[in-house]
Parts: C-alpha cells; structure tokens; sequence
C-alpha cells in the first residue's frame, strides 16, 4: 500500500504521529495536498487563491519546531489546514468570495488564524463561499460555484462550500468555516463531512468579516468529531478584542473522546417533531432513521421533543441576519480598501456604483432588506418583533432540554440539489437552512455528522444540537456513532 | 405587504446602491418575494416577550471594559498600502459638499 | 406682534481619556493625518469595538456633576449614514437606553444688576464616537479624510428646549464648558474641537404650539453661538411674518456673513436605521461603581462658591469669580492656607483695624482674594497665561499676605515685590524684602524727621492746604513717600503728616 493515500485519508492524530515520528514532514505534507490542489481545484473550483510558496515556508518552519522537540510542539503541528476565505490572513488575499474585496490582502491576522499558526497549522489555502457567507450553495460566489465532489452536477452546499468541497476531495485534511445558518453544518451534511458550530461567543469572531454579528461563529470542518474537537482546541478561547467572546474556563474538548465513562448509554436523546415533519426528503429521512436506530444499540434513548416555534425560525433570521448585514456592509465604500468604481462624478455616485459593482445580487438583495426593516415606521413590525420571535425559539430549545441531553435531526431537508435548482428562487434556497437556522438564532452549538447516502448517491447529515457549552459531549456523541460505523471515512471516487 | 418601485429606490439610495431599471424591477420582484417570507412574522402574538438582541449565553453578560491605554502604534504605510487613493497621508475622495 | 423663541442645545464634549472609545488607538491631538487611526478605527473587514472604562467614567462623573441619573443598564446603538469621515459607515452611539438621564444646570445670566438665575434641564446625555475629518483643501478637486479623531470619545448632551434667548443659550454654553472641564472629562479646547454645540431653534406667537425647529451645527464659539442664533431667530421670524413657512433644516453658520444657511448633503431627511449594536454588550454600572466615583468626585463650583462665602465672608460676586475654574480656586486656596493665619477676622478683630494700618483690615481671605482677582488675574492676562502657568505660586503670595498682615511692607512693596517674583527676579518673598531693603519704614521718629524735611521743601503746598486745598495734602503725602522710595507706612505718614500742620 503506497504512503498517498494513506495520508490523504488519514485522521489529524495520524497525520500527528507520522509527523512525530518522522515519516513524514510538513513540507511533504503541504506539497502532497498542493499537488492534489493543483490536480483538482481547476474543475472543483474549491480554492481562491494558494500561494505555494507561503504554504511551503510555513511548513518549513513547522518542521524546524517539530525537529526542535515536544515542548513547542502540540498535536496540530505541521499539518496542513485551508482557511475560508472570510477569515482575514496577513499577507493573503482576502475575498470574502466577492469582487468587493478582490483586492483586498489583509494586514492582519484574524484571532482564529493566529491561534491556529501558534499551533502550527500551514495555510493551504483560501477556500471558496458564497459572496460574504450569504447562501447555502457557494453558486454566489464572484469566483464561480464550487462543485461537489460527490457530483460535480451538484452544490457542495454553502456558504462554507470550497472549505468543504476542498475536505471531501482530500485536498485539504481540515479547514476553518462559519456558520450564520447553518454554512458549516449544511455544506458538511451535502459533502459527507463532519463540521461543528460552537455555542455563540467560545470563537473569536476578531478577524473573521461579518455577515450578522449576533449570529456569525467560526468552527472546525474536517473528516471526524475527534479531528473538530482537535481544531476546537485551538480555535476556541476568550479574545479581548472580541466584546461578544466569552471569559471561561479554558477547556479540553477532546476529553471525553473514548472515555469508558462516557458512553451512550442513558442519553437522552431529543427528536423534534417538527424536525420530522412533511419538508424532510424521503432519502434523507431513511439515513436520519438509521443513524438514530445505532444510537440506540450504543444505549442510548430517543424523545420526542418540540420546538413549536421553529416554523418562523427562516422568517425571523431572513429579518435578522440581513438587517446586521446591511450595517456591517456599510464599511464597504471604496474609500480606504477594497473595489471602488472607475468612473463616477461625484461623492454619492462613488459609493452607489463602487457597490453597485463590488456586490453580487444576492447580497444587494440583502443588503436592501436590511436596510428595509430597519427603516423608520418598519422597524418594530419586524426588527424588533423578529427579535421577539427569537426569544421563543431560545425558550424552546431551553425548554427541550429539560426533556433530553442532545437533540438531534436531519442537517437539510434533501442531499445537495443541482447547480440553478433553487438559485431562481430566493425563499426556496432559503429554506434549506431549515433546520439549521434556529440554533443560530438561540446561540447553542450544533454539528453534522455523515449518516449515509441519499439519492443519487449523495451523502446525508445527521445533526446534531447540543445545550449551551456542551461541546465536548456533543462531539463525544457524534464520536461514539464514529466508532460504531465508517460514513465518515467514505470518500468520493475519481479524486 | 408589497413595495413599489419608489420604496424600492428609496431604500437603494439609504443604502448607497445604484440599482439599473431592470435591476430595480427585478431586485422589487425578489424583495416582494422575501417580505412574502417574513410577514409570518405579524401575525404572531409576542406581548410581553422581551426582545432577545445577542444569544442567550451573553444575555446575561455585560459589556467587558478595557482599561485606558494606548496599545496601537503607528501603521499607517501598511493600511494606506491598500487604500484605493492616498495624498499626503490622507484618504482622497470626491469633494465633500456641505 | 409677540414672539417667543424656543431653544434647546446639543453638546459634544471630547472626553479626556488616553485612547479611543472602542479602540487602543491614541486621541492625542496634532498628530500626522492617520497615524492614529487603527485597524478598527479604519473598519476594516473583521474588527470589532471593545469599550473604554475611563469613557465610561467621565459619563458618570458627568452624570454626578448635574444631579442625572446615572442608567444601570445603558446600550449602544448604530446610526446608519455614509459619510467618508464615518469608517464603518455608522456611528456607534446610543439611543433608547442612554448612560445618563436627566440632570439640570443653573446659569446665571445677564450682567450687573440685570443678573437672573435660570435653571436648565438636561434631557439626556450618551456615550458615542467622534467622526473623523473632512479636509477641504484642495486636492485637486477632491477631499482629503484623515481618520486620526474616528473613535475619540464623546458626551453628547442635550438640554430641555428650555432656553429662550441667544443670551441664555451662550450663558448655558459657558456654564457647560466650565463644568465639563471642573470635574476633568473635557478640556474645553474649542479651537481644537473639543467642545462643539449644534442650537435647535424655533420660534411661536406666546401660547402658541412649538414651531418648526432647525438645527444649527457645529458653533465652536461663544460669540458665534450669540450671533447665529440671532441671525436664525430674525430669519424665522421674518419669514413666517411674510406669510412662508419654516421647513425643518439643518443649517451651519457662516462667520463670515453672519448668516446661517441650510446644508446641502442633508435635504433627504435622513433616516439613522438605529438598532442595539449586536457587536457589544449592555453596559451595566453597579451603585458600587458610582459610589466610588461620587467620592472621588471634586467639590462642585455650587458647593464651593458656597463655602467661600460662608467660611471666607466672601461676597457672592467674589466667590463666583474664584470658583469659575478649579485652578483658580485651588489656587486661593492655598494661598490663603499658605499664610498659616486665620482665614477671617475673629470677633474681637472685626470692626476693628488691624495695627497700624488704620481702617478695617480685610481679612486673610479677602486679602488673598484682591491679589488673585487684582494683581495676579492681571498680569496672567496680560502675559496670556493660565493660572497654572503663573510665575508666581500661592506659597509666595501667602508670604506676601504675611508680611502684610505683619506690616514689614505696604501694599505699594508689596505690588513691587509681586513684580520682581513675576519676573524671575528672586523666588523668596523674604530674600527680596532684604535684598532690596524694603522693608517698611515703621519708626515715628524716622517719618516726623522726613515729613519735617518734606515741609521744609513745600512750603507752596503747606500754604495751598493752609488756604483750603486738600490737593496739596495729598502731594505732600507723595513727597514723603518718594523721599523713604515707598518705604514709609502710609497710614502713619498721613496720620503724622495731620498732626503736624494742624
């Protein structure tokens, strides 16, 4: 059996123990996934910009610490990792996936980014997304869509799509993503991957461009829970130059991976009703069923639960979100960075063609919504009573965790659909973030775990939603299921 | 609740978006089609309920505050290395008229 | 034909603090265009504001300082408007819940014996960012923004439509920017932008309902506020006398002209989109930290004024004088600690003259005050000084007080030895006396020989005060004193002078 394939498949504790014990180094670890990068983005499309040379000095310097010995040396280091493209990266063009900021290399590190080099992760890349983390299918990307490898026919799903297309393809072993309604945990169930959202507030969100501030958190993407709970480790943690990042107790996400202690048995496990409703594809509900049946053979028990107001969870975030979004957007000017028009003959006309021209329609959608419900006269019909809504939906999930431990679901209502399938309509693409978009809205942490194929063959997501700072029994839930089945080691062919 | 096409140039100008005519009919198009999507929300009773603006974790929090220190230096060639027009360390643009 | 007018004024004060409201960058005026503007400052993609506490301080120094109420729980808000010097593209400010509610000032207006006390209520006052700045010159045709005052913070304060002339408003205005810079949050440098009022004036027949109001802007002084809110006021009244109509405006004054003129950029009524800043927490001020900075609050100019007229038996208008501004007072203060006396006649003194002097002595206090509103407010503002900058120290003026009490030296020395200190020319009020042989000429035999010498030589003015010219006494009273340089006890030489050509 040749080394390759070995290493493109291999978990991020393998890759640590091949690094530790010199079978590898991290420069032919980088250059393996540049290779494979080189080989497959022109057709997947998942990268924006690689930079060789900068992946391979970052590597070089990774293993000058390695062979300096364990004390600088964590499980992370060495091992190659691609960002979204949302995360600012000193010295690296920074797009947000728009032609607003096509020109944009950023001179600064976000705190994730900072957190993750200290570990000694290489920079692989920029991945992919939809135009400023707006869509669930990386078709608004000024750079073009990104493919599923599953079905290059197919959407990776988005706004993370390129970080997930890029792990699916093995052209990456882990990258960073956001999630606002679901752009990690949704790309991760339409590529068969494995990605987390934290609780709102355990991940710095300094660095990391806005989209809708009380809703954005950045988390990991890779093949299993134990190689998230890794990244967490090192993504997670108080930021003082964050406002909304939390002072806690720093904490070990991995530490209950494999404990005998921690096994299933006993947990209680929520099923809302609505989640099981008449909008779940069939396929998708066939994976979801059986994944749901091992939990119980692991001990474990299923309730139903509910979560009555999570029908207006979309039209809560489609207020919500897009409100945020008009704001943050603002800075979006041509004045100090970024894409400023050519031509134009005055001050006013500067900035309405600069966005004119930097945005793409689905964030000027956005954008001008926004800006709508917060207008004089609109804003407590809908502003203030989405944010009303949003406290039910909060009560709700409080409410059904006195029933349960973990809740869990289907990711999205179907497997990845086809390029243009839903892009027409605006509300329909909206509503694959269906089941999703309410964790958001209450702060809890979520993940999704590949659970089986669907139609056409394509991957299907369990997800999985947890109570307040209970990542780490999340991601031992989402482990145990690992153990006991290999969807998550499953890869598409031809790559 | 629909809007019309002055509304709908109205918020274009609030938010500094130069939209075309056929933009502007089919941005309205879509638009009607969102504000279709949220007014579910109307109809919905929340008397009583307070308005819930950051997640629940941080309900509880308060605004940390940062002790009164210059910790930022002087980086300005690296800023205006990336700015669009710079003249003697300022930021052009078009006249200013007030 | 009656008019009334209706005024109510919104205040920026620059707040003191090192670095900016929610950025580490430095606030320090005069720097190089952009130098201290920051990655947040500049909104760039990503960054985030985190709260100043000494921001927050100063709102709740202010807070204490007009009897508000300080808001246990306040919030920042955005207010959505493109403008090149607004980076984000929306000022962090807040609206709904501001840090301090309510609060008044009473002013004294007008002068003389017209002098009125009128009490200002305060609506509100909040926490926001300052703006960068718009730099007009010509750059070809274009702007140029420098980013370096983007997050400085400011207090916004805005009064009750309370006030109803240009004279109360300016009035309001000066006691403001006195009180801002007494408790320390503002340093009240209107030149340099630290303290700029918007006026909201309107006018309505008496009994009337309130008319439309338009908003000058940016009155960075006190004659151009008294002027544009004249101007304005004209303006309205002649325009809704000739049959028109005012429409809501937002005008700035020209100084050159006199006149005020609606801005251009504002004809859209703007509309601010505010909403609660989802990148910051509510701000919660427990009473613990409000106790706190209530203690170590500085006495206020009311309570001080006070004292001064109860403890010193200073006049009312004295009082106010020495309170107008914390250095002045703490530095008459000091002197008057400084002397080591009593600061007031006691019983037995009062009504009598203290020796040798003849008439009622002032008292330690009222003396001190006299120099530090005669002599020294003189010179500092002939040389252009702040009292903190004052050549001469209260320790030195106390010694000079002493040595008057004392009667080693005149008033006249006195002046002179203020001089020589003013000058640089010795620091010790002693070294001086000594030095230059000043001390007063006290010996009854010493002044009889020299007025007899004096006599001696004026027989012209001895005849003309014989004939009934009380002229003549008085140049005779010179004579002596030029012949002792100044140094003769004055009241001694008139006393002994009397005696001798009765």
């Amino acid at each position: 059996m040749s080394a390759a394939p070995t290493l493109i498949q291999a978990s991020l504790r393998e890759l640590g123990a091949a690094l530790a014990a010199k079978r590898v180094s991290s420069v032919e670890l980088a250059q393996l996934f540049l290779d494979r990068i080189e080989r497959f983005n022109p057709v997947l499309n998942a990268f924006i910009t690689v930079d060789p040379d900068k992946t391979l000095a970052m590597a070089r310097a990774a293993d000058v610490r390695l062979a300096a010995g364990s004390k600088d040396c964590g499980p992370l280091t060495g091992i190659p990792l691609a960002h979204k493209d949302i995360f600012c990266t000193e010295g690296w063009l920074t797009t947000c996936g728009s032609k607003m900021l096509s020109n944009f290399v950023s001179p600064y590190d976000a705190h994730v980014v900072d957190r993750l080099n200290a570990a000694g992760m290489v920079t692989l890349g920029k991945c992919n997304m939809d135009e400023f983390a707006m869509g669930s299918s990386n078709e608004t990307s000024f750079y073009g869509p990104v493919k599923n490898p599953w079905d290059t026919g197919r959407v990776p799903g988005g706004s993370s799509g390129g970080s997930a297309a890029a792990i699916a393809a093995r052209l990456a072993p882990a990258a960073t993503g956001t999630d606002t309604g679901g752009s990690i945990r949704q790309p991760a169930a339409l590529c068969g991957l494995t990605g987390l959202k934290p609780t709102y507030g355990v991940v710095s969100r300094y660095g990391m461009i806005a989209f809708a501030s009380s809703l954005d958190q950045g988390g990991p993407m890779a093949k299993s829970a134990d190689d998230c709970a890794l990244l967490l480790n090192a993504m997670a943690g108080f930021d003082s130059r964050d406002s909304t990042s939390l002072e806690r107790p720093v904490e070990d996400y991995t530490r209950d991976l494999g404990k005998p202690s921690q096994d299933l048995r006993g947990l209680r496990i929520g099923l809302p009703k609505e989640f099981f409703g008449a909008g779940m594809a069939d396929d998708v509900r066939a994976a979801v069923d059986a994944a749901l049946a091992e939990y119980r053979r692991l001990g474990a028990t299923t309730v139903e639960v509910s979560l009555p107001n999570s029908g207006l969870s979309v039209p809560a975030y489609y207020v919500l979100a897009p409100a945020e979004a008009s704001s943050n957007l603002s800075r979006f000017d041509g004045v100090r960075y970024g894409h400023r028009a050519a031509e134009y003959v005055d001050l006013a006309d500067m900035y309405a063609k600069s966005r004119a021209e930097g945005f793409g329609a689905e964030v000027k959608r956005r954008i001008l919504i926004g800006a709508y419900v917060l207008s004089h006269g609109y804003y407590d019909a809908y502003y203030l009573q989405a944010q009303k809504i949003r406290r039910l939906i909060a009560n709700d999930f409080t409410e059904a965790f006195r029933h349960c431990d973990i809740i869990a679901g289907p990711t999205a209502p179907g497997v990845a659909f086809a390029f243009g399938a839903k892009s027409d309509d605006p509300v329909q693409m909206y509503l694959s973030d269906i089941y999703t978009i309410s964790t958001n809205l209450a702060g809890l942490p979520g993940m999704s775990i590949p659970c089986g194929f669907g139609a056409g063959n394509m991957p299907v997501g369990l997800q999985l939603i947890g109570n307040y700072f209970d990542e780490a029994r999340m991601l031992n839930v989402a482990h145990r299921y690992q153990q006991a089945t290999d969807w998550h080691l499953r890869m598409p062919g031809g790559l | 609740m629909s809007l019309n096409p002055d509304q709908v140039e109205r918020i274009a100008r609030l938010a500094r978006i130069e939209l075309s005519p056929a933009e502007a009919a089919q941005t309205r198009d879509r638009l009607n089609a969102i504000l279709g999507l949220i007014e579910q929300l109307q109809a919905v009773d929340t008397t009583g309920i307070a308005p819930m603006a950051h997640a629940v974790a941080n309900g509880h929090a308060a605004q940390r505050l940062r002790e009164d220190v210059v910790t930022e230096s002087d980086r300005r060639a690296t800023y205006q290395a990336i700015a669009p027009e710079i003249e003697a360390g300022l930021y052009l643009v078009p006249k200013v008229i007030e | 034909m009656q008019w009334e007018i209706v005024i109510g004024l919104e205040t920026h004060a620059q707040l003191k603090t090192q670095s900016k409201i929610f950025s580490g960058a430095s606030t320090a005026f005069g720097a190089a265009p952009n130098v201290q503007a920051c990655a947040v400052d500049l909104a760039l993609p990503g960054v985030l504001p985190v709260l100043n506490k000494a921001a927050v301080e100063c709102a709740i120094r202010f807070g204490l300082a007009v009897d508000a109420q300080i808001a246990p729980r306040s919030v920042f808000a955005r207010k959505n408007y493109f403008y090149p010097d607004l980076p984000k593209g929306y000022q962090i400010s807040q609206f709904e819940l501001p840090v301090v509610i309510g609060g008044q000032l009473t002013i004294q207006v007008g002068q003389g014996d017209k002098i009125y006390e009128k009490i200002v209520h305060l609506t509100r006052a909040h926490l926001e960012e300052d703006a960068g700045k718009s730099l007009h010159e010509d750059f070809h045709g274009k702007s140029g923004i420098d980013l370096n005052r983007a997050g400085t913070p400011l207090l916004e304060i805005v009064t009750e439509p309370d006030m109803c002339s240009s004279t109360e408003a300016v009035a309001y205005a000066k006691e403001l920017h006195a009180r801002v810079q007494w408790i320390g949050i503002c340093d009240g440098n209107m030149q340099e932008g630290s303290f700029r009022c918007d006026a909201n004036v309107s006018v309505r027949r008496p009994g009337g309902p309130l008319g439309t109001r338009r908003e000058i802007k940016n009155l960075n002084s006190f004659r151009f506020m008294q002027q544009a809110i004249d101007y304005e006021v004209k303006w309205q009244i002649e325009t809704l006398e000739d049959g028109g109509r005012i429409e809501q405006a937002t005008v700035l004054f020209d100084p050159d002209t006199g006149e005020t003129r609606a801005m251009r950029s504002k004809e859209d009524a703007q509309d601010y989109r505010y909403f609660p800043d989802p990148d910051l927490l509510p701000l919660a001020i427990s009473s613990d930290w409000i106790a706190r900075v209530k203690a170590a609050l500085p006495e206020l100019p009311g309570e001080m004024k006070q004292r001064f007229e109860t403890d010193y038996l200073l006049s009312p208008y004295d009082a106010a004088m020495l309170t107008a501004t914390r250095d002045a007072a703490k530095y008459f203060e000091d002197c008057v600690t400084f002397t080591g006396l009593p600061a007031v006649p006691g019983p037995v003194e009062r009504g009598e003259s203290l020796p040798l002097q003849g008439g009622a002595m002032p008292g330690v206090a009222k003396t001190c005050a006299n120099w530090v509103m005669g002599e020294l407010a003189a010179r500092l503002n002939k040389d252009g000084k702040d009292i903190a900058a004052a050549p001469v120290l209260p320790t030195q003026i106390a010694q000079i007080v002493r040595r008057i009490v004392d009667n080693t030296i005149s008033n006249k020395i006195a002046r002179d030895i203020f001089d020589a200190l003013w000058n640089g020319d010795g620091d010790d009020v002693d070294a001086i006396i000594e030095a230059k042989g000043l001390k007063q000429i006290t010996d009854t035999g010493a002044i009889e020989a020299i007025i007899d010498e004096v006599l001696a030589a004026n027989q012209k003015s001895v005849e003309e005060f014989r004939a009934g010219k009380e002229k003549a006494f008085n140049a005779l009273v010179g004579q002596a004193m030029k012949a002792t340089k100044g140094k003769a006890n004055p009241q001694q030489v008139n006393d002994l002078l009397r005696k001798k050509l009765s």
